[in-house]
């Protein structure tokens, strides 16, 4: 399978059956954007690329909605993605000192990927769990009432694995 | 399971209420009721539903396992309700496997409660209904059937008289009827503004068009709210319900719900209560064998607060970038795709099934003069018992932060309350006894918003949590209008130079001036209500940024910029705490001699401070 580049295709036949699905549908596009995402854990470039062709509309169109919203993804985030929440009851309760911490251990900033791949920080928006702050999330799964001491011991849990 | 025609719905109703009726008053089985909404399940209530079942097993006892959505108690996660035979029903809270061994063994069968984990008052103290009793200070109407029934079963919604609203509207009640019973009620739109629903919904019935549409905005991205989710998480149905009962009077056939991403169990609890809606035949073709049809869609949003504004959300289910647009023409009659539309917040919508099911006049029996009927909080922060309230519109902060929220943690000293998110301001301890509504918060300088309610206490500082908000607004700003893209930036440094100690009382000045200037020439509701915390906080806690900029101080200890960790010669006895606890080993010093700290390598992490026992670190 080959698209007019001469490039694999990128896009799944999961993908593009759920493109198939919703093409009919007026607003079909960011529907069809979060599922792209779910598939590679951002958008890569050559899915975006295919997507325009699949829906007939302009790249740029495109790359307009995903750099207008925060939760789509431009660059491949780490194999395990944490983020922590900075809504207003996780940074009154110390939400900027966790990603700080996790920056030390890490030692990479915000919105980077280690150098093995293994893990990228983000700071969310509010997640929610405003009962439970400070919240961090690890692959999705929701950590509550964290302090900076228990970091390294949520961090080494999921090495490796 | 078919298609229901009324009679047929009426008939399950009665069954199902009777089967409950029965199950509780003959008092014999024992039903286990674990929330499982987004903090229930973060805080383990998963892992507490599995070790409740492997005990009844292990026990050999036949009882009932359910789960059910949010019941406020977020502090103390997970909770469960269990309801045995000859006692009352009993609320635990911080239930962990080793908490659930000892309920089934001394609660279930011993029948001794476990204080260490009870709540002090029965369950249907803490769980209130929609009860008309005073003495308690919540009112539950949104939150009906939050805590209460299994979110994934409509018949138990349909046995709390789910779909009855509905069955009025299409078969007992024309359109001006039911918008005038919304207009009696005096229900207000939720979402923050508090613009009348009843008047939306008669703008677009009132437009001739060949569509129409219905929208729940349930994009709730105002930091530190969290009722929509939990709403949508508990009690699905009674959105889908309020949106299809819209559908009839307006005469629309579609509707979309418009949810974050971010949200995926509410997601999931919406997308399975439309099949189960569709099953009933209360969605699709011919709903309850009458002429009228009416489907509901969910649109994902994907992480952008300005489309919290009406046209930036419309413009975001249409697929593209979500900016707003200037108004009128309103939504109602101009909106989605360019048809005459309804958009109302998750909060309003929940109301709507219960104004129709027991009429206005109860409806607007409860609350102010101005503001009917209850509000939902997500009271968090520095509180004691933080979670999800409801109270009759009226009540005054001081109930709720006290009586409610069980006061401030620690026993620390509160300083202020932040309403209404990015958009709104603080409320001081001299506003405390102030009845809540709309206009008696904006009269002060903050305002209602979606139901956000974070509190504050010394350790707070007044400048660091603005420039927080101007962040967030600064970073969402769509960037269309220059007032908001620019001003807002322009705020932001201004409040970074003062909270590092580099601000002078011009920028004071300029921070006012362009306040001002925003709030009038901005675009959207976003660009112009982001200075109100500018405002509110300057108008009562001027003196923190004084200290800030004349004494180059911090008073509440926040800015770490301004903050410095010195040690007291006299006090120390080079214990080594300090030193060992640093993480960035700036703290030198030989045993039992004085310690000191290298101010240039010094993060500022304040744990050498919190390790000291002898008092011997110096913050300020």
């Amino acid at each position: 399978m080959t698209t007019i580049a001469g490039k694999e295709k990128m896009l799944t036949p999961e993908i593009e059956a759920f493109i198939e699905k919703w093409k009919g549908k007026p607003g079909n596009l960011i529907m069809v954007l979060h599922r792209v995402q779910e598939e590679f854990g951002y958008v890569p470039r050559d899915a975006a690329f295919e997507v325009a062709e699949a829906l007939g509309i302009p790249v740029a169109k495109i790359y307009g909605v995903i750099t207008f919203y925060h939760f789509f993804k431009l660059s491949k985030p780490g194999r395990n993605q944490i983020a922590v929440c900075m809504g207003t009851a996780c940074y009154l309760n110390g939400g900027q000192d966790l990603i700080d911490e996790c920056e030390r251990i890490l030692g990479v900033g915000l919105n980077t990927v280690t150098e093995d791949g293994e893990f990228s920080i983000e700071a969310v928006r509010c997640i929610g769990c405003c009962g439970l702050a400070p919240v961090l999330t690890l692959n999705g799964e929701v950590f509550g009432k964290v302090n900076t001491k228990q970091m390294r011991r949520i961090i080494q849990q999921f090495e490796g694995k | 399971m078919a298609k229901k025609t009324r009679e047929e719905l009426r008939n399950l109703r009665e069954v199902k209420k009777t089967g409950i009726a029965q199950r509780n008053s003959s008092g014999e089985s024992i039903r286990i009721i674990v929330g499982t909404g987004t903090c229930g399940i973060a805080a383990g209530a998963m892992n507490t539903l599995d070790a409740f079942q492997d005990e009844l097993e292990s026990h050999g006892i036949n009882g009932e396992i359910t789960q059910t959505g949010c019941m406020g108690l977020c502090f103390s996660e997970p909770t469960v309700e269990v309801a045995v035979p000859g006692m009352p029903n009993t609320i635990y809270g911080n239930v962990d496997g080793k908490a659930a061994h000892r309920i089934v063994k001394e609660h279930i069968i011993n029948k001794v409660a476990v204080g260490d984990y009870a709540f002090e008052k029965p369950a249907a103290d803490i769980i209130t209904d929609e009860t008309d009793d005073t003495t308690k200070k919540q009112k539950r109407i949104v939150l009906r059937n939050c805590g209460v029934i299994n979110p994934e079963s409509i018949d138990e919604y349909i046995a709390r008289d789910g779909y009855a609203a509905l069955e009025k509207v299409i078969f007992e009640m024309t359109a001006d009827e039911v918008i005038e019973e919304l207009s009696n009620a005096g229900l207000r739109g939720r979402g923050g503004a508090g613009f009348p629903t009843s008047l939306k919904w008669k703008f677009t019935k009132n437009v001739e068009s060949d569509q129409k549409f219905i929208v729940c905005n349930a994009d709730e991205g105002d930091p530190g709210a969290y009722m929509d989710r939990s709403t949508c998480e508990g009690d699905p149905h009674s959105v889908l319900e309020a949106m299809t009962i819209a559908g009839k009077t307006v005469g629309a056939n579609q509707g979309y719900i418009y949810i974050r991403a971010e949200y995926p169990l509410a997601i999931d609890r919406l997308n399975n209560a439309i099949d189960q809606a569709r099953e009933y035949g209360l969605l699709g073709k011919k709903i309850l064998g009458s002429d009228f049809s009416f489907d509901i869609e969910l649109r994902l949003g994907a992480g952008a607060f300005v489309c919290g504004e009406e046209t930036a959300l419309l413009a975001s289910i249409e697929g593209k970038r979500g900016m707003p647009i200037p108004r009128p023409p309103f939504p109602a009659v101009k909106g989605l795709w360019g048809k005459p539309t309804v958009i109302n917040n998750v909060e309003t919508w929940a109301n709507i099934p219960m104004i129709i099911h027991k009429g206005s006049a109860w409806f607007s029996s409860i609350g102010t003069e101005t503001t009917k009927g209850t509000k939902v909080f997500a009271l968090t922060g520095k509180i004691n018992n933080s979670g999800l309230i409801e109270v009759p519109m009226g009540t005054t902060l001081r109930e709720i932060i006290y009586d409610i929220g069980g006061g401030i943690k620690g026993g620390k000293k509160f300083k202020a309350a932040q309403t209404g998110g990015p958009s709104g301001g603080v409320i001081t301890e001299e506003f405390l006894d102030i009845p809540i509504d709309y206009e008696s918060l904006q009269s002060i300088g903050s305002m209602m918003g979606s139901g956000g309610m974070i509190v504050m206490d010394e350790d707070d500082c007044m400048v660091d949590v603005t420039k927080f908000y101007l962040e967030f607004s600064v970073d969402e700003s769509c960037g269309k209008c220059a007032p908001c893209r620019i001003g807002g930036r322009t705020c932001y440094n201004i409040l970074d130079k003062i909270s590092k100690g580099q601000g002078s009382l011009e920028d004071l000045d300029q921070l006012k001036v362009l306040a001002q200037a925003m709030r009038k020439a901005s675009l959207c509701g976003l660009g112009q209500t982001a200075p109100n915390p500018i405002m509110s906080t300057i108008n009562y806690f001027e003196e923190e940024y004084l200290a800030h900029i004349n004494n180059k101080k911090c008073p509440a200890g926040k800015c770490k910029d301004l903050l410095s960790y010195t040690i007291v010669e006299d006090l120390c006895v080079g214990c080594t705490a300090c030193a060992r606890v640093c993480p960035v080993n700036c703290i030198s010093g030989e045993v039992k001699e004085v310690h000191a700290i290298d101010q240039s390598q010094c993060i500022k992490c304040g744990q050498c401070f919190d390790k000291c026992k002898f008092d011997a670190i110096l913050k300020g």
